[in-house]
């Protein structure tokens, strides 16, 4: 329903020469079901899709695979590294993912403190030379930070993914100075990561000038997940065009905007 | 791993880090079948190398002490 005219307005969207039709990437975890989930990303008109790789359950205490509910030909799935603390184990992590057969493409997390779930740079930029070496299209969720950023593109990540704030605390965007620079100094594409809450803070984001946000609690964790996923979109959208279209300056005082001449004597 | 263990009818293994006994001669593809496991839904790793080719299955013999991982798509962000 909602970005029809969209399309026309926006600029291509592309990412190591692929081009994707929505800003707005979505994770597929923590819904309380598979049903709450397919509806929220539909709404949220997602094409990319991320997915974590883990154990089947061989005593069928989970069925879990979600492939059983998600169907890979009308997603882009994007399969991510969480839960690795070291290069060696998001690499084995990524090669396992992409024997699934559906993409090279893998969203790399190197998690170097457990409490606050912020990024190990160094493992970051070891895991990403070696993965784009063997022909991986890496995204790089990453801090913040400027300097980590160029060298993860430097190490062949084909994007950078700058947090928000913390996974999964919906804090918002805490840094728009941070994520503005990262945008103006990558060449490759900026996808915010992480921390997004409501809709607001997409559209903050997504005024800085980056060219997409990641989001899976927002989604999840709201009363109704389909709702939000689309005022998600309607945020992300939003946001895009203020961007395109260059805000007002901000001024300290009042400018009248009607007319000071004419007035009666 | 002596040879004597080799001929025994059953063979250890360990599959998602939990012990595992499978028939002698058993291979990757019997495993799966023995877990209910669609071959088309789950990625293996046999002694930590990735098995790509999805139709080996069938003819990876199981070794004892072998170490099977048997991963698939689940949730995440």
């Amino acid at each position: 329903m909602a970005t029809t005219a969209l399309p026309s307005l926006d600029t291509q969207f592309a990412i190591a020469g692929r081009e994707f039709r929505s800003r707005l990437m979505v994770g597929t975890g923590k819904y309380a079901s598979n049903e709450e989930m397919l509806s929220a990303i539909e709404a949220s008109g997602a094409e990319v899709v991320t997915v974590a790789v883990r154990r089947v359950s061989l005593d069928r205490s989970r069925d879990d695979g979600i492939l059983h509910h998600l169907d890979p030909s009308q997603f882009f799935l994007l399969s991510n590294t969480a839960g690795c603390y070291s290069a060696d184990e998001a690499t084995r992590y990524a090669r396992l993912a992409r024997a699934a057969g559906f993409n090279e493409w893998i969203k790399l997390e190197v998690i170097g403190d457990q409490e606050t779930l912020l990024p190990d740079v160094a493992g970051l930029i070891d895991a990403t030379r070696e993965l784009a070496a063997e022909g991986f299209k890496v995204m790089a969720y990453t801090n913040d930070d400027l300097v980590s950023a160029l060298r993860l593109e430097d190490a062949g990540a084909v994007a950078v993914m700058p947090l928000a704030s913390p996974i999964g605390s919906g804090l918002g965007l805490l840094n728009p100075f941070s994520i503005r620079t990262i945008k103006h100094r990558l060449s490759v594409p900026v996808i915010v990561d992480a921390g997004v809450g409501t809709a607001s803070d997409a559209c903050v984001t997504m005024e800085q000038g980056v060219d997409g946000i990641l989001m899976n609690t927002a989604l999840a964790a709201a009363r109704d997940p389909a709702r939000m996923a689309m005022a998600m979109r309607l945020a992300v959208d939003a946001g895009r065009l203020a961007y395109l279209a260059g805000r007002m300056p901000r001024r300290e005082i009042a400018v009248p905007s009607s007319p000071t001449a004419g007035m009666l004597g | 791993m002596t040879h004597s263990a080799v001929q025994q009818a059953e063979i250890k293994l360990t599959v998602n880090g939990e012990p595992f006994t499978q028939p002698a001669g058993s291979t990757l593809g019997d495993l799966l079948r023995a877990h209910s496991l669609d071959a088309r839904m789950v990625v293996v790793e046999y002694n930590r190398q990735i098995l790509r080719d999805r139709t080996a299955y069938d003819t990876l013999v199981l070794a004892e002490g072998g170490a099977v991982e048997i991963v698939h798509f689940v949730g995440g962000g």
